[in-house]
Formats: structure tokens, C-alpha cells, sequence
């Protein structure tokens, strides 16, 4: 928990003010309920407590009694005492039973809103984030953190709630009863808290490099899983297995020593405890013997019905005790849980400050666009202007970069004085080096990134006044990295338009070239798709991805390596497909194989963020420059 | 399954032992605390001398330091020996693995294997260290303290005989109902983190759809889905403490009641009232130890899943291993395919490679051409023994390569995947991986013959610059080069290159194969390429399709006779004499 010395209070602070933050949120969720809970709590705490005061009058009854051995007439006075007890157990157990229900339904209560409070959060949050964070660490505030919460919120906050009422109202009867022994519990206390603090706080370090040392066990792990065959063809077996060994020796040493101090801590509060019982009944014993005059809220004299009482009392002190220290860890934990997830919450989202929209449109004869709530086939760009006129543009998907900067840290430059014009229908490569800035050109045109400077227009309309969701519906993607998801084959498609019907899905299928081999899949289109369509392979997903794109039918698609695993042959059989998918739209192409964008109206040659080459690819090759090059194998590609 | 499980215990049998051995202690002491609290209650009350209090009181502080000693004793033994355990299974795990053939693999899927080695087996620590720490404790807590409490308290100890039973009975039928609960519900609850995982993974393809909205609403409906079922099985568990603590309510009325009777009644002949405050103590500590072992039983019920999925891990027999008296000399380079087919697993309608019939002398150079699906890798795949034949055999140096010892086989074969991986570490470490002995000079040798000394004797660092996870901080070329490199230097009889020369500049991809020509004649070389410029020079050039060899010849032959060879050809020349780069 000491990244350094310097650093850690202030580390501290924040997370205690994450913390409670997260109480109030909770608070806000059930702003009945959450209450209600407490009251529920704090009462059958106060209630558990109050039997001691009962045991104290029995007791005194049974001293007066004893010696007569007339229970008839001590009957008299110990059954409404009885009574009374049995009323406060039953209302006991009904406020307990009530919280306890209570608190499972508002625990996962909060924990569903919570994660979706958190994944509606990383819906919005720009790819600079996902670019920047690893996927692993994402996906470890959905399930470790907010684990940790659930630790949190069901069982340390009601269990300190418990025991810290308890240790009031107890120590108030105490006080109530004799201040000389209340002293001697209250050192025991100090002592407790002493412990509780220090090998807390050694638990909690422990802790964290468990979690840590688990991290790198599990990626040593992926590595090798991953590399199985390279294993396997060097016969690297008894190398990995030493290399592993090291790893777990370390996992191991953190996870001994956080469970230790964990473990130990039980036994020294519990002991401490004991004595405390013990010396209470001694001084007790002693303040009896000696007749020192008690000092008391209540003005008793000190007897053997307060003694015993008391005794109990320091247990169920100790035990409340305990319970609460048991809570620390998860309360360190849930610390620094709550204040990851808080910086992902706290992210700033992607801002859209668009207003020109994209609507159905019909067109007249003269060319005159009018906006219509049906699906005309053809779109406009509604431009609503300062002075209250609006203007409609035909959506044509012509795109024109002009003198484009682009840094993505704002220290490295990735992309200078780069300009493109595209016009509607025209086919646009991108070649170069990986880091050359290809993806990264695409990236601006959707608006993933913003440039930095320069102008980016689509069909004229500056792209920063376009909204986001519009200008992206307006552009289809696919990208090199397939991403399908859970569902099966027809849905995958559907992703591209979800009112598209099954005929058009197909539809798009044949179109991408995809249904030869869907169709050869055990249940066709109905197959489910699983783990990112681990049972297809890579060319067989790129050709879902770009069927789903297909059936989006944007005016403009990018196509980012969306053909690299697809070998030439089958390459050739999907083009047709491709060209047809491709006619009458603008589309930018990036391609390492050369193959891909030769028949493109226009190939720009990146390099380190420049185009140093454009043209076609009849005047690149007369140019005999770097295209050149590539294209007769001269120069390495990557 | 529980025997081989304890069998992973090894070395840390005797802490294992040891705990509950503490623990007996601790418990024996805090049983007989409240029997000696009674007793000077009792002296106080009837006004002993102080000199009787101070020894009953040292003799309380003794038994509180022993308790503590054998309490963290305990908890000290109980820790090391869970978490040498779990290191333990996690050891047993990976060794497993790495002995596994891929067919093995496969079926398990590496992310559920890396599941198994972290989540599961920390499942397991954490129900073991639970179970050595109060699987005796909790008994014997029990029964001490009701023997205790039938000793000093006679009549009133029958409270226990009512209280035992009801508790016994609702604990169980708690647990009976909640377990299957949560079973059910925690495997929805993986589903719903994976399909976090997958958007996480597609943000760009959400984003590029505008889905954002669609996403949310999909997550959220499967998150309130999830509450609901995670609320009624908490619900159920949430019962235990009402009834937990009606029992303990039950006695102290009971105790308070009965024993004032009894008490007044007998004039403090049979009990006093120090009697009564120890009672009330017994009855916290047997109750809790019921609580304690039903607890006991949901975790182990709970980690009963994860240890059937470790076990499945450990008992899983590797599909491939050495044969006894395996062979261990490899004799020259010879490949002989006879008749053969193969299919990934036994349930898999089509084979993936039918009828192979293929003969190639030591030394000879082959290329294989095909197309995606063609199963070009699963053909090579097969002479190192990744996997095996389903019908007919593969020799290597004329013996069936199933004769061979596996590490003989492999060290014989040099084998440069498609999917190159470099691994964490140093240049020079990870082409050690071909020869760890390799001196300085080998591993120039061999760079210099895989065209890679050039480029990495012009990094800063030389031989010793760091290669990242994954090897991302070299080109696709350049790590194609370095992992060539790495085969070389096994000094292999078969040298296989599967697509590893794609992104390699066609001038330096000549150059490599012009040094093995020249340097390694002997050795056998496959090589698999998606250009035609690759394979050209080869003596022998197979073609295969779906699985067949359609056409096997040199490149002149294949030009006139095979279909597809020649539409590969002309797809690669057109417009020109060159190729593409990938």
C-alpha cells in the first residue's frame, strides 16, 4: 500500500474519499432502503447488547433468593423480567431477518447498477481509452473490483455498523454500572486497535502483492499457452517449467504472507480478550474484596451482579471486536477497488458538439432535397444554420482531407500535411510501412481521433459538425483485427444493420462471398458463433466482418486489412464480390498486399506520416519510385 | 480425486498436520478458560482470600498465552501450508500442460486452463486452509463444550439437546438450497464478464456501428437477469443468521430461566451463579461451531467444481508420448507420408488431409502451394509428431516417427511456424531456445545464414537488445528472420518453413534460400509459401487442395499442368515480372 513515502498520504486520501463516494452513491440508489437497512441494523445491535442489564437483575434477584431457596416468590419478580426479554429477542429477530433480506436484495441490487453505471460509462468513453488501457485491466474492475465491493457493501459495512454499535451501547452500560472497570476494558481496547492497525496494515501490503504476483503468473502462463507449439517444436518443456517455478515460488511467498498475518490476527484479538476477561474479573474481584467505593453513572455499589455482566460483556466487546478487524482486509481492498473503477467512471467521454444530422430524404426532379420520415434509399445532411435556416446536402460520400496534422500524444508527430480527395465512388488505397500512419488516416475520417489541425469535409460539411453516431453510420468499417460476438452467424450480420431482414443478411453474405462456406457450416446461418468465432478461422471471420458491413450499406467504407488473411486465390474469388460490394461507393483500402489495391482509383505511399507518393498504379510504377519498389519485392514491407 | 489432490500436498504434509495439532490445543484451553472464569467467580463471590484470585488469575493468563502461542501457531502453519499447497496444484497444472499434445489442449481451451491454474486453484487454497483450520476445530470445539457444559451446568445443558438439533437442521437446509443457487448462477455470471470481454475487445467495431445504445441495453438486461438470480440465492443464504441467532436467544432465556430455578430452588447446591455466566459462554461456542461447520460444508461443496476442474487437468492423459525403448538416433532426412489422412478429433466429419502419399529423399528442397484451408501447416505439422496420423504413418530417416523418442524426433526437425512467437527476454536468449550451448559465434553464424545479423548487429545493444512480449518491437520481417535463425541453430535434419518468409523483402528471401542451398545441403527443406517466387527453385513442388496433393512437380511441369498453380502464377506476374510483399 506504500508506492513510496512521500506519495502516500495523499494516495490515501483519495481512496477514502472514493469510498465515500461509493456510500453515497449506495445511499442514492436506495435512498428508503439503505436508511431503513441501518435503522435495522443499529437496532437489533443495541438489542443484542441490552441483555447483559437483564442478566444483571436476575442475578440480583437470585442473590436475594438463594439463601430462602423460595423460587415461588422469586418467580414473581424474574418472569416479567423474562418476559420483557423475550419481547426485545422477537423484535430482535424480526428487524435482523429484515436486514438480512434487505441487504442481499440491495447488495445485488447495487451491484447490477453499479457494473451497468460502468459499462454504459465505457460505451461512451472515446478508443483513445481502449487504446491506452489494457484490455486485461478493464475487464479486472468488472469482476476483481467489483468483487471487492460486494465484500464491501454485504459484509464489512454491516458488520462494522454491528460491532461499532454494539461497542457503544456496551461500553455505555458499562459506564452506567462501574468507571473503574470500564477503564481496564478500555485499555484492552487500545491494545486491540493497536494490533489491529499494525498487522492490518501488513495483511493489506500482502494482499496486494498477492494480487500482483497472481498478474504475472497468469501472463507468464498466457505467453507460453500461446507459444505452445514454439514449446513444443524446441523441446522447451523443462526450460518453461523452471522458468514457471521461479514465478510460483514468488506467488507463493506473497500468498503465505498475507494469509499469515490475516490468520494470526483472529487469535492475538481473541486472546487479548482473554486476558482482558480475565484481569476484569480480577480487578473486579479485587474492587470487591478491598470495598473500593465503585464510581459509577449509576451510583450502584459494586456487586456480583454487575461482575458477571460485565464478564460477558468484555466478551461479546472482544468478539464485536474481532468480527470488525476481520473486516480490514476487505476494506483495504475495497479501497483501492472502488478508486479504480472511479477513474475509469470518471473518465472524460467522448464529447460530440455535432449538430448537422443525417435524415431520409427525397429528392425532386430539380434537385430540391426535402426531409421524410420514411426509408427512401437516399440521405441528406440537415444543416441547421445560426440565423434558424436549415440546409440539406445530398450524402454522397465525397471525403477530402486537406493539409491534415495528427499527433496521438501531442509530442510525435504520426501524421504531416497529409491531404486526400476522394470523390464519390472513387476506390482509395493506402500503402506503407506499419507506423506509417495508414490506420491512423482512417481513424480521423470516423472521428475515433481528432486532428489536430487542418480540415477534414465530408460531402462538404467540416466533420466536426457532424454528430459522431451520424458521420459513423454513414461510414462502414472493417477492420484487420475481426471482432464478432457471441450470437450466431445471421445475427453477427445483422450487427451491420439490426432491421435488416434474413434475405438481406444472406444477401449480403453472397455479396461478401461468405455464404459458400456458411452455408457448408453444421447448422448455416443458425450456427453459434463463440469466443470471437474461435471454430472459424481468421479468413473465414473476415468474410462475416465484411458481409456485416455490407449489409450496412454505407456510402462509404473503409477497409482496413480486411482482406490480410484471405489468401490470393480466395482473394480473387472474394473480390468479385468485393468490386460489386465496393461499386458506387467512396472507399479507402489499406492493404499490405499489393494484389489488394492495385485496381484503386488512387494509391498513396505512406511514410512516416507523409504521402511521399500518389497516383495510380500505372503511373506509380512508370515513376519507378518506392511503390515501385514494393511492387517488385526490392523492399520490405511491415 | 480427493487422493490425488492430497497428494499435491507434498512437502507440506507436516504443516498440514501440524495445524490441526494447534489447534487442538487452542481449543482444549479456550474450553477450559470459562470453566476456571466460573470457578473465580464463584471464589469472588464468596469472598476468598485475594492470594486464591491472583493464582486462579496467573493461571488464566498462562492458559490466554498458550491459547495465543497455538492460536498463531496455527494460523502461521494453516497459511504456509494452503499456500504451498496451491503452489503445489499450480505446478502440477503447468506440467501437465507442457506435457500435453495439442489435441489435449484444444479440448480444454488455453484461457480455461489459465483459469484453472489462478481462479480454481485459489478457490481450493482458501477452502483448504478453511478446512485444516476448523474441519477439527469446530468439532471438537463442540464436543468439549458440550461435555463441558453437561459437566458444570447438569440440567441445563438440555437447552443444548433442543437448540442442536434445529440449528443442525436449518443449516443444512440452507445450504441444500443456496448451493445450487449459486452454481447456477455464477455460470451465467461468466457468461455476462465474457460478453464484457468481447466488447471491450470490439469498442471499434461498436463504435463504427454506433451500437453503443444497443450494447447498453443488451448488457443491461443480462446484468438485471443476473441480479435477480444472485438476490434469490442470497436471500436464501441470508436466513442463516435469524435462525443462528434464534438459538442463541433460546438459550439464554432458557439458561436465565431454568437456571434461576434451579438455583433458588436447591440454595446454590447444585449450581451457582458462576455456573450460569459459563453456560451462556458454551453456548456461543457450540452454536458457532455448527455455524462454522456448515460453513465448512458450502465451501467445500463450493470448491468441490473447482477441484473437479483441476483434476480434470491432472488426469487427463497426454494423447502423445515417447514409446518405451524409443528410438533416440535420427538417421538422415528422409520424410515417407504412406496413405495418409488425418482429422483434428475423432468427431470431425471431413479429414483434414486424405490419402497423402509422399516420398522425399534426406536433402532434398520441397514447396508446398495452396490455398486458406488447404491444410499446407497440419501437413508439416505431422513430421515432428505435433500431431498424430489417423491412418497410415509418416517415417522420418525410414522409422515411424511414433518410434521415436519425442525430444529425439523434434530435435531433429527444425520447425519455423507461421505464427511466429519470440518470447520475453533477450535476442541471444531467445535464440538459445534452438541450442542453449551455443556459443557467441553460432548464434552469428546462424543470423548471418537466416539474413538477420545485419539488422540486429545494427541495434544498439546488438545481440543483447530486449525483445518485448510478443515481440512487438520488431518488424514482421525481421522477427520471420530471427525465428529462422532459431531453428538453424538446432542444427536440424528437417528444416520446415511454413509461411515464414511472407513479409521478408523477395531479394532477402532469396538470399536465405541461395545460404541454405549453399551451407546446409544435407538438410531436408519443406518449404510452405503463399508466393510463388519461394518455391520456384524447389526440386519438388506440391500443390494441395482441400486437404489432397492435386499436383506434385517442378515449377516448369506445374506451369503446364496444374490449374491452379498456374492461376496462383498469374495472379503474382500480372502486370509485371514481380511479386507482392506482404
Amino acid at each position: 500500500m506504500k508506492p513510496n513515502e512521500k506519495g502516500k498520504p495523499r494516495f490515501d486520501a483519495a481512496k477514502r474519499k472514493s469510498l465515500g463516494r461509493l456510500l453515497k452513491m449506495l445511499w442514492q440508489f436506495y435512498p428508503v432502503l439503505v436508511p431503513l437497512t441501518g435503522l435495522c441494523i443499529l437496532f437489533s445491535a443495541v438489542v443484542s447488547s441490552i441483555p447483559a442489564t437483564f442478566t444483571q437483575r436476575i442475578i440480583a434477584i437470585i442473590e436475594v433468593w438463594v439463601q430462602s431457596g423460595d423460587w415461588a416468590a422469586a418467580k414473581g419478580e424474574i418472569m416479567p423480567l423474562i418476559y420483557q426479554l423475550i419481547f426485545i429477542y422477537a423484535l430482535s429477530l424480526v428487524s435482523m431477518f429484515t436486514y438480512t433480506q434487505l441487504m442481499a436484495y440491495i447488495t445485488q441490487g447495487f451491484l447490477c447498477k453499479m457494473r451497468r453505471a460502468m459499462f454504459d460509462k465505457m460505451q461512451d468513453l472515446p478508443i483513445r481509452y481502449f487504446d491506452t488501457h489494457r484490455h486485461g485491466d478493464i475487464m479486472s474492475y468488472y469482476t476483481n473490483d467489483i468483487d471487492t465491493l460486494r465484500q464491501l457493501v454485504s459484509q464489512a459495512i454491516p458488520s462494522l455498523l454491528q460491532a461499532g454499535m454494539i461497542v457503544l451501547v456496551v461500553l455505555s452500560i458499562m459506564l452506567y454500572y462501574s468507571i473503574w472497570m470500564t477503564l481496564v476494558v478500555l485499555t484492552g481496547v487500545i491494545a486491540m486497535l493497536f494490533v489491529t492497525k499494525k498487522i492490518g496494515a501488513g495483511s493489506g501490503k500482502y494482499f496486494v502483492r498477492q494480487q500482483k504476483a497472481m498478474g504475472k503468473t497468469e501472463g507468464f502462463v498466457q505467453e507460453m499457452m500461446s507459444g505452445q507449439k514454439v514449446v513444443k517444436v524446441f523441446c522447451h518443456e523443462e526450460k518453461s517449467k523452471a522458468d514457471f517455478d521461479v514465478i510460483n515460488e514468488g506467488l507463493y511467498e506473497d500468498s503465505f504472507r498475507a494469509h499469515a498475518y490475516a490468520n494470526i490476527l483472529g487469535p492475538i484479538i481473541n486472546n487479548i480478550g482473554n486476558l482482558l476477561y480475565v484481569l476484569t474479573a480480577i480487578v473486579g474481584g479485587s474492587l470487591l474484596l478491598a470495598k473500593v467505593p465503585n464510581l459509577s453513572l449509576s451510583g450502584m455499589a459494586l456487586g456480583i451482579d454487575i461482575v458477571i455482566p460485565f464478564l460477558n460483556m468484555t466478551k461479546q466487546f472482544t468478539g464485536n471486536f474481532n468480527n470488525a478487524s476481520q473486516q480490514v482486509n476487505s476494506i483495504v481492498m475495497a479501497m483501492a477497488g472502488t478508486q479504480r473503477i472511479f477513474d475509469m467512471m470518471d473518465e472524460a467521454p467522448e464529447v460530440d458538439d455535432g449538430y448537422v444530422t443525417l435524415v431520409n430524404a427525397n429528392i425532386a426532379a430539380d434537385g430540391t432535397i426535402t426531409e421524410t420520415e420514411k426509408h427512401t434509399g437516399h440521405w441528406a445532411w440537415k444543416h441547421p444554420h445560426g440565423d434558424g435556416s436549415v440546409t440539406y446536402t445530398e450524402l454522397q460520400g465525397d471525403v477530402q482531407l486537406t493539409e491534415v496534422d495528427f499527433s496521438y500524444d501531442g509530442e510525435k508527430q504520426v501524421l504531416t500535411d497529409v491531404s486526400v480527395y476522394a470523390n464519390p465512388g472513387q476506390k482509395v488505397a493506402f500503402v506503407g510501412a506499419t507506423g506509417a500512419g495508414k490506420t491512423t488516416i482512417t481513424n480521423l475520417i470516423n472521428r475515433f481521433y481528432d486532428i489536430a489541425d487542418g480540415k477534414i469535409r465530408y460531402d462538404g460539411i467540416n466533420i466536426g459538425k457532424i454528430k459522431k453516431d451520424d458521420l459513423r453510420r454513414s461510414l462502414g468499417i472493417v477492420l484487420q483485427d475481426t471482432n464478432l460476438f457471441t450470437g450466431t452467424v445471421l445475427e453477427n450480420i445483422r450487427y451491420g444493420r439490426l432491421d435488416a431482414t434474413d434475405e438481406e443478411c444472406v444477401a449480403a453474405a453472397k455479396l461478401a462471398g461468405a455464404d459458400d462456406f456458411i452455408t457448408r457450416l453444421p447448422e448455416g446461418y443458425s450456427t453459434m458463433l463463440t469466443s470471437n468465432g474461435s471454430n472459424l478461422s481468421q479468413g473465414q471471420r473476415q468474410l462475416i466482418a465484411i458481409a456485416r458491413a455490407a449489409v450496412a450499406d454505407p456510402p462509404v467504407m473503409i477497409l482496413d486489412e480486411a482482406t490480410s488473411s484471405i489468401d490470393t486465390r480466395t482473394e480473387a474469388i472474394v473480390s468479385r464480390g468485393m468490386d460489386k460490394l465496393m461499386e458506387g461507393r467512396t472507399v479507402f483500402v489499406i492493404a499490405h498486399r499489393l494484389s489488394t489495391v492495385m485496381n484503386s482509383d488512387v494509391i498513396m505511399v505512406l511514410d512516416h506520416g507523409r504521402i511521399i507518393e500518389r497516383g495510380n498504379h500505372d503511373k506509380l510504377i512508370a515513376e519507378k519510385g518506392t511503390y515501385y519498389q514494393l511492387y517488385t519485392g526490392a523492399f520490405e514491407l511491415e | 480425486m480427493f487422493r490425488r489432490m492430497i497428494g499435491c500436498i507434498g512437502e507440506y504434509k507436516k504443516l498440514t498436520i501440524m495445524t490441526p495439532l494447534f489447534m487442538v490445543g487452542e481449543v482444549t484451553i479456550e474450553c477450559l478458560i470459562p470453566f476456571f472464569i466460573a470457578n473465580l467467580i464463584n471464589r469472588i463471590k464468596t469472598g476468598c482470600p485475594m492470594s486464591d484470585i491472583y493464582r486462579i488469575g496467573g493461571i488464566l493468563f498462562l492458559m490466554a498465552a498458550l491459547s495465543l502461542t497455538f492460536g498463531g501457531l496455527a494460523g502461521f502453519t494453516a497459511a504456509k501450508a494452503s499456500a504451498g499447497f496451491a503452489k503445489n496444484l499450480r505446478k502440477a497444472i503447468f506440467y501437465k500442460t507442457q506435457d500435453f499434445a495439442f489435441e489435449n489442449i484444444d479440448k480444454f481451451s488455453s484461457a480455461s486452463l489459465v483459469t484453472r491454474m489462478t481462479t480454481d486453484v485459489a478457490n481450493v487454497q482458501m477452502s483448504f486452509m478453511m478446512i485444516i483450520r476448523t474441519a477439527v476445530r469446530s468439532p471438537l470445539m463442540f464436543v468439549f463444550s458440550i461435555i463441558m457444559s453437561f459437566y458444570m451446568g447438569g440440567p441445563l445443558a438440555v437447552t443444548f439437546v433442543i437448540v442442536v438439533p434445529i440449528l443442525t437442521f436449518a443449516l443444512l437446509m440452507v445450504a441444500r438450497k443456496a448451493m445450487p443457487a449459486f452454481r447456477a448462477v455464477f455460470r451465467k455470471y461468466d457468461k455476462l464478464n465474457e460478453s464484457i470481454e468481447e466488447n471491450v475487445a470490439a469498442m471499434r467495431v461498436v463504435k463504427g456501428f454506433v451500437r453503443e445504445s444497443y450494447e447498453k441495453k443488451k448488457f443491461g438486461d443480462a446484468a438485471e437477469n443476473i441480479r435477480w438470480d444472485f438476490t434469490k440465492a442470497e436471500r436464501i443464504v441470508a436466513l442463516n443468521n435469524p435462525v443462528m441467532q434464534f438459538c442463541m436467544y433460546f438459550n439464554m432465556v432458557f439458561i436465565m430461566l431454568v437456571g434461576a430455578q434451579l438455583i433458588i430452588t436447591t440454595s446454590g447446591a447444585q449450581i451457582q451463579v458462576g455456573q450460569l455466566s459459563a453456560m451462556l459462554t458454551y453456548g456461543v461456542q457450540i452454536l458457532m461451531s455448527l455455524m462454522m461447520l456448515s460453513m465448512i460444508y458450502v465451501m467445500l461443496t463450493m470448491s468441490a467444481e473447482s477441484m473437479r476442474r483441476i483434476d480434470e487437468v491432472l488426469t487427463e492423459q497426454s494423447l502423445l508420448t515417447s514409446p518405451e525403448n524409443a528410438v533416440t538416433e535420427v538417421k538422415d532426412g528422409s520424410i515417407d507420408f504412406t496413405d495418409v489422412s488425418f482429422k483434428y478429433s475423432a468427431r470431425a466429419e471431413r479429414y483434414a488431409l486424405a490419402d497423402i502419399d509422399l516420398h522425399i529423399a534426406s536433402g532434398e528442397t520441397v514447396g508446398i502451394i495452396g490455398g486458406t484451408g488447404s491444410s499446407k501447416s497440419t501437413l508439416v505439422q505431422l513430421i515432428p509428431r505435433l500431431y498424430d496420423v489417423t491412418v497410415g504413418s509418416v517415417k522420418v530417416g525410414g522409422r515411424d516417427v511414433r518410434e521415436y523418442d519425442l525430444d529425439t524426433l523434434r530435435d531433429a526437425v527444425g520447425m519455423v511456424l507461421q505464427k511466429n512467437v519470440l518470447f520475453a527476454g533477450t535476442i541471444k536468449e531467445n535464440l538459445r531456445w534452438g541450442n542453449p550451448d551455443a556459443t557467441d559465434a553460432e548464434l552469428e553464424e546462424a543470423c548471418r545464414l537466416a539474413q538477420a545479423h545485419d539488422f540486429v548487429s545494427a541495434f544498439p545493444d546488438g545481440y543483447d537488445t530486449m525483445i518485448e512480449q510478443g515481440g512487438t518491437n520488431v518488424s514482421g520481417g525481421q522477427k520471420q528472420r530471427l525465428c529462422i535463425a532459431r531453428a538453424l541453430l538446432k542444427k536440424p535434419k528437417i528444416l520446415i518453413l511454413d509461411d515464414s518468409t511472407s513479409a521478408v523483402d523477395t531479394k532477402t528471401d532469396a538470399l536465405i534460400r541461395a545460404g541454405f542451398a549453399r551451407y546446409i545441403p544435407e538438410t531436408t527443406k519443406i518449404i510452405i509459401a503463399q508466393r510463388i517466387a519461394s518455391v520456384e527453385h524447389a526440386d519438388k513442388i506440391l500443390v494441395l487442395d482441400q486437404g489432397k496433393i492435386v499436383s506434385m512437380g517442378r515449377h516448369e511441369e506445374l506451369l503446364k499442368t496444374s490449374l491452379i498453380y498456374r492461376e496462383v502464377y498469374e495472379q503474382q506476374t500480372k502486370g509485371g515480372n514481380a511479386n507482392e510483399a506482404e
